[in-house]
């Protein structure tokens, strides 16, 4: 028996969701009295996933898996599952993760929650407290399988170092021709961009910023904490900006440790996309928009005096602080 | 070709969320229910195939009878038929055995579902349906062209899109930008007096087991108030010695 953990990388590094689950397949583990192993397809440096926690890590190095494919990586994790006799198996809230996580739960048989937000509140039942309704209420699920699919919520549970004895091993999946049914003709992403998806900070406009023409100093805030830039709907709607930005009940949801919300009103479905950043704030000019009573700092100001004033002070604390 | 568009009855965005039984049950009282956005979009993008290529398109759902207005007012944005699976939607296994047994009977070319339901957010059943029948899948679905037997669609994935080439029977967990907002379609006076004499099949569950059970809901805590401040000194001083973000 042991606890599986499915890590992603990127360019042959581990991403941060990446060890926070391996942090969280640990705790679980030691809540089961058992040990975790991690899967790593292409992956980065197998001795960092040790320093998290993972005891053995599956290593599958093969060309045909360069880029991500849904039903081939889950077919490599159900594997990876059934010869760990793993009894819990966890995934992330990537779009890669989401993705392939139906798969992997048809294939073991696997009852699955998304979202989950924390540690089991039990193990046997095997409970889970996961966010429902897009943050509005959360959900305390028990998964009946004899194999537990879990998706850990981005953010909820942090990375904690536990070292652990990481042993590799080299694993090689049999993989048939389903598997690569599906032809990547190709792949547009700015790299030289912060995703909303591993953002850690994330500054949003609204329709009070007037028309695309104003992004420029969104873009700078951005650039000084080095976030990532994201929208109310509106403002995708019109072409302000790409839907890509869009976030929300609708659109992508955020789950950052900051969030500055700058001429956005607060309407209930752009909130509950956005509620489960730790720390938000709110500069709009009407003191009784509704986002002031969602956020925990604001100020009540023109966008258009505020923002270029707080890039200049944040120029100067980065500098101080550097 | 014969599309399948899976729709989720969920209530509408502005909607206060409430239990009762002991916090065991969701609240319904006042809440209006509606066609899940997402899958709207992907009904929308039906309607295009229907139109332009001739497609014929059914809706279906799982679930009681108090989902029929929602599965009527598909047919009057344009859907041909719907069928509802009798039994309530317990869990996204259990649906996407039901829509598998139907989808297998229908033979159906391509399936559009959601992203995932706003209500319980569980993104499962078109993936999980996809696996049970055999049939590719694609996630995150912005755009979606069908040729023949070939499909080429682009998804969204972390930081763009990719683009990806396939071939029928296709299932799609679709979202906005398969069709865009100002393409979705109230449904006319004509529409709606149409829809009435469509028809709208009741079909009884398969065997069908649940995976996982929703024991009992918790609201969030409620918030503390917002702490205002009137210069972005104080803002910058708050963010990194009290809440210690930047
Ligand atoms: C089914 C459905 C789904 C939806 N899903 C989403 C979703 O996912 N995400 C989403 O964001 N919305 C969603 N919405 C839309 C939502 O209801 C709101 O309409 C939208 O969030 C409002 O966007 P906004 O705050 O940018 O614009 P507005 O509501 O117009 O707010 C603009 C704000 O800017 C302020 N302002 C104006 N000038 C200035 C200035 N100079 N300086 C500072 N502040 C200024 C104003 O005081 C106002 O509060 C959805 C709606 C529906 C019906």
């Amino acid at each position: 028996m042991s606890v599986l953990v499915y890590t992603e990388s990127e360019e042959g590094k581990f991403k941060k969701i990446a060890l926070e689950a391996v942090s969280y397949a640990k705790g679980i583990a030691d809540a089961m009295g058992t040990s975790v192993t991690a899967v790593a397809i292409n992956g980065g440096n197998a001795s960092e996933l040790a320093t998290y926690g993972a005891a053995k890590i599956l290593e599958v190095s093969n060309d045909s898996l360069t880029n991500f494919n849904a039903e081939a990586y889950a077919d490599v994790v159900a594997q990876a599952a059934k010869k760990e006799d793993a009894k819990v198996v966890i995934l992330t809230a990537s779009a890669n993760s989401k993705f392939m996580a139906p798969l992997v739960a048809v294939n073991l048989e696997a009852g699955y929650v998304p979202n989950v937000t924390g540690l089991p509140v039990s193990t046997s039942p095997f409970k889970v407290k996961h966010s429902v309704f897009t943050n509005k209420a959360f959900s305390f699920t028990e998964i009946t399988t004899d194999i537990k699919l879990v998706g850990l919520a981005k953010n909820a549970y942090g990375l904690k170092e536990a070292s652990a004895a990481g042993a590799s091993e080299n694993f090689a999946p049999n993989l048939d021709a389903h598997d690569f049914d599906m032809k990547i003709v190709s792949v547009d992403k700015a790299t030289d961009k912060v995703t909303i998806a591993d953002a850690e900070i994330v500054v949003s406009g609204g329709r009070g910023l007037k028309g695309p023409e104003n992004w420029g100093m969104i873009e700078e805030l951005a650039g000084i904490l080095g976030a990532a830039t994201a929208c109310s709907k509106p403002v995708s709607d019109m072409g302000w900006r790409p839907h890509s930005e869009h976030v929300g009940q609708t659109g992508k949801p955020v789950a950052a440790t900051l969030y500055i919300a700058i001429g956005i009103s607060g309407a209930i479905q752009h909130l509950a996309g956005i509620n489960s950043s730790k720390v938000k704030v709110v500069i709009n000019n009407d003191p009784e928009a509704p986002f002031f009573k969602a956020a925990d700092y604001g100020i009540v100001g023109d966008a258009f005096e505020v923002i270029p004033q707080l890039n200049e002070k944040l120029k100067e604390f980065k500098a101080q602080n550097a | 070709m014969k599309i399948l568009v899976c729709i989720s009855h969920v209530p509408d965005t502005t909607s206060k969320i409430n239990f009762t039984d002991g916090d065991t049950k969701f609240d319904t009282n006042g809440v209006q229910f509606v066609i899940n956005p997402n899958d709207e979009f992907g009904l929308t993008r039906a309607m295009w195939f229907k139109e332009k290529q001739g497609a014929t398109v059914h809706v279906i759902n799982v679930g009681g009878p108090e989902t029929e207005p929602t599965l009527r007012k598909a047919l009057a944005i344009g859907a041909d038929e719907a069928i509802r699976v009798n039994t309530p939607a317990t869990d996204g296994f259990s649906v996407a055995k039901q829509l598998a047994n139907v989808a297998k009977e229908g033979a159906y070319d391509l399936i559009i579902g959601g992203r995932e339901s706003i209500d319980y957010n569980g993104g499962m059943v078109p993936g999980m349906l996809a696996k049970l029948i055999g049939a590719n899948f694609v996630n995150t679905c912005i755009s979606l062209e069908v040729n023949g037997n070939e499909a080429t669609a682009i998804r969204e994935i972390d930081g763009g899109k990719e683009t990806l080439k396939t071939s029928l029977p296709l299932v799609v967990g679709g979202q906005k930008g398969l069709v865009e907002e100002s393409d979705l379609r109230i449904p006319n006076m004509r529409g709606i007096m149409q829809a009435r004499s469509k028809p709208l099949t009741v079909k009884e569950p398969a065997d069908a087991t649940s995976e996982t059970v929703a024991v009992s809901f918790e609201k969030p805590a409620p918030k503390g108030a917002v702490k205002l401040v009137d210069n972005v000194d104080d803002l910058i001083n708050l963010l990194h010695n009290e809440a210690k973000v930047i």
